[in-house]
């Protein structure tokens, strides 16, 4: 991986900070793309859900939670199935984009979670939750970061799997099969959004946490002064 | 090493790729109410399209063991306005006409004398359940046959007595497991159910697979999808 790095000099004072590239063109645009297809997914699934809030039998239907209209996108369930196979093909195409992208230009490093990121998983868990030292910085992403955005990707995936098991159980009847049938495919892709949901819930709370200057490197590519090249 | 510049340079080089993003403001057009609908319209379309790329006409859909199947009695009925449109069995018939030889109507009888085929397969409702019924009938390919109808048309659509009324697409139509289907569970159907006819077709979504037929149609062209597609469902919808 090269990574591009730049020296700023303030022209005032002379002070140099450095900054580096950290987000490629095609990551942004996948990030920004994908934030919004996720959100009209998970916002019509909801309303799709609506129409049949169970998992059970439709006789007698035993009704698992009255999932608020206003936290749903759509407003009937032919709306949200028009947004929800309008919004299947963007998020497919953008993770296409992305994954392909990471692969061929060799980005992929960055975030993939690798065997050895492993021995630094716990030393991040307790510096996070357990008021633990901070471990050294030495990348862009540290070993739990990779491990959550790797899961991210894998979830992502077995959204569109789970999807077309889903959308196409005889097409696909080897898809649904795997998952144990039509009846099932649909717990599994239900449950899969929660699992994203959770990962988008730590991301923003992450993001917050790690200020501006992180934050705006997601629109601009550069990162100004990153932790890893400090002195 | 490294590439020095002013502050100021950066700035420029930091606008520039933030500028790049702007193209993502066209998703935007989504929000705009005058473009929603067709942008959505387009999106079911492709969607349709897709579908109907993905149909395999050989495929079958999965069938089950008698041990799998939902009880009858809990098999939903569903019906989109009445359980029971009235339908006079004595007089009842499926006038069939477009692109056919022997356009007429046929009686229940006539129908019965093509081979029977019965299937286990799973019914899927757009809403989001599945049962596992058990489904008896004719191939609706056997008495396209029958009645000398012109499979190369692309639509065979339905009339049913409660003024629903349904379109499917000729692959469909010609599919081995799409039954014109008088039985279920081994019984005749009940009226609930769409006695005396009702199409059972394993490869589509439940609103599909029309309830009390009385008319039959070999067309190319349509001016009505169907009763939940002309609300804005999916006008393919096959699994």
């Amino acid at each position: 991986m090269s990574t591009q790095v730049i020296a700023i000099e303030n022209v005032k004072t002379g002070e140099v900070t450095e900054a580096v590239y950290e987000h490629p063109l095609v990551v942004r645009v996948c990030h920004w793309v994908n934030a919004v297809s996720l959100f009209v997914m998970v916002g019509s699934g909801l309303q799709i859900f609506r129409a049949f809030p169970s998992f059970g039998a439709k006789i007698p239907q035993k009704d698992l939670i009255n999932w608020p209209k206003a936290f749903a996108i759509g407003g009937w369930l032919g709306g949200a199935l028009q947004w929800h196979l309008t919004f299947m093909w963007i998020y497919l195409a953008t993770g296409l984009v992305y994954v392909g992208y990471q692969i061929f230009s060799g980005n992929y490093k960055q975030v993939l979670f690798a065997p050895r990121d492993l021995p630094g998983v716990w030393p991040m868990v307790r510096h996070y939750f357990f008021f633990g030292p901070k471990p050294p910085v030495r990348e862009a992403y540290n070993p739990l970061q990779k491990h959550a955005y790797t899961s991210a990707i894998g979830l992502g995936v077995l959204s569109v799997l789970t999807g077309f098991a889903v959308w196409k159980p005889v097409q696909f009847s080897w898809l649904a099969w795997m998952m144990g049938g039509f009846h099932l495919a649909r717990l599994w892709h239900f449950l899969i959004m929660w699992a994203i949901l959770a990962f988008v819930f730590g991301h923003l709370v992450m993001v917050v946490l790690h200020g501006w200057n992180n934050f705006v490197s997601m629109l601009t590519g550069w990162k100004k002064d990153p932790e890893y090249l400090s002195k | 090493m490294n590439l020095r510049i002013d502050e100021r340079k950066f700035k420029r080089i930091s606008r520039r790729e933030l500028l790049k993003l702007t193209p993502l403001v066209a998703l935007g057009a989504f929000a705009v109410p005058a473009l929603q609908k067709p942008l959505l319209k387009a999106g079911l379309g492709f969607s349709d399209w897709a579908s109907g790329k993905l149909f395999r006409p050989g495929h079958m859909a999965p069938t089950f063991a008698d041990s799998d199947l939902t009880p009858f009695s809990k098999f939903p009925i569903n019906g989109y306005d009445v359980d029971d449109p009235g339908v006079d069995f004595d007089r009842w018939t499926l006038t069939v006409a477009g692109a056919v030889q022997k356009a007429g109507d046929y009686t229940l009888a006539q129908i019965q004398t093509l081979p029977k085929f019965t299937q286990n397969t799973r019914h899927v409702c757009v809403e989001g359940w599945d049962v596992i019924g058990n489904f008896g009938g004719v191939r609706l390919s056997d008495f396209l046959k029958t009645v000398g109808a012109d499979t190369t048309a692309r639509f065979v659509t339905v009339q049913c007595a409660d003024d629903y009324y349904e379109s499917l697409d000729m692959a469909t139509a010609l599919h081995p497991q799409t039954l014109l289907c008088y039985e279920m569970y081994g019984q005749p159907l009940t009226r609930e159910h769409g006695a005396p006819l009702r199409l059972n077709i394993p490869t589509k979504v439940g609103y599909k697979q029309a309830k009390y037929l009385t008319d039959l149609k070999v067309t190319n062209v349509i001016e009505r999808v169907g009763y939940w597609e002309d609300q804005g469902y999916s006008e393919f919808y096959g699994l």
